[in-house]
């Protein structure tokens, strides 16, 4: 936190992870986790089974971690970051899911992200279309048509 | 692990879930009651960290990955702390209903701890 967030409170840190958005946070974070966890022992244990699956969960596991800081902190920069690594997810679930489903020679060990995150009840499909809804609708406060004091207005 | 305790365990984790999404829901706070249900969750976790420690000494050994199952352990261990504590930062019906998703999410990694330690290849 920087000392221009401090000086406006509450009101910015609201306008992201306040409401609902704290559940859709809290469910990000149990997926950071869970894919952290996974990936953890995966390589711990049989990195050499499948080194591109394997390398792909720790990838995918960093990005879930650094999009569930990023939607909790508020201010522009962490609301670019949460775009980027939402992005990313939706991305690389739709890509690796389509390939683990054509190809399924490709990625003989599961991802978090084969057959479109069956392993995890399709949560990293579904989640990341809410991140992106829930980011649209709550951009920062400091929104490049306001003007670099908008807070202040507010 | 012993069996009728974990299914008891995880009884307690999907009532507590269900509790803490109803009263949420319905427009709670976090309260003595949601919190209490939480710290319930947490504290039969430490007794089944415990138990799963002791086990192997009474011939009760885990037929999957010990180190999995230790990953889930911890990690199920991190929940309802991390929730009770974000709660208490804003006291709003959807950090009750956060609760809920963590005991929730306790009770499915009890239940693949259970999967690891009781049957071959989970």
């Amino acid at each position: 936190m920087t000392n221009v967030q401090s000086a406006r409170p509450e009101t910015d840190r609201r306008r992201r992870m306040s409401g609902i958005g704290r559940v859709l946070v809290a469910v990000y974070g149990v997926l950071a986790l869970a894919a952290l966890g996974r990936s953890f022992v995966q390589i711990v244990a049989k990195f050499d089974e499948a080194p591109l699956a394997y390398a792909l969960s720790a990838l995918a596991a960093a990005v879930y971690v650094v999009a569930t800081v990023a939607l909790v902190r508020s201010g522009r920069g962490w609301y670019r970051v949460a775009w980027a690594t939402i992005v990313f997810e939706f991305t690389g679930v739709l890509v690796i899911g389509t390939l683990s489903i054509v190809y399924p020679d490709l990625f003989p060990h599961d991802t978090v992200w084969s057959w479109f995150g069956r392993g995890y009840l399709f949560i990293p499909l579904v989640l990341p279309v809410l991140g992106m809804w829930w980011l649209a609708k709550h951009r920062p406060p400091a929104a490049p048509s306001r003007g670099a004091n908008g807070a202040d207005a507010a | 692990m012993i069996d009728w305790f974990t299914w008891v365990q995880l009884a307690v984790a999907v009532t507590a879930g269900l509790l803490c999404i109803v009263l949420g829901l319905a427009g709670r706070a976090p309260n003595d009651v949601t919190n209490g249900a939480l710290a319930l969750v947490e504290v039969l976790l430490v007794v089944q960290l415990v138990v799963a420690i002791a086990a192997p000494a009474f011939g009760n050994e885990a037929t999957g990955s010990l180190l999995e199952f230790y990953t889930y352990l911890v990690g199920a261990l991190l929940l309802p702390p991390a929730a009770i504590f974000w709660g208490l930062l804003e006291r709003s019906r959807w950090s009750t209903v956060v609760l809920g998703v963590a005991a929730l999410a306790v009770a499915v990694m009890v239940y693949r701890m259970l999967q690891i330690w009781t049957v071959q290849q989970a």
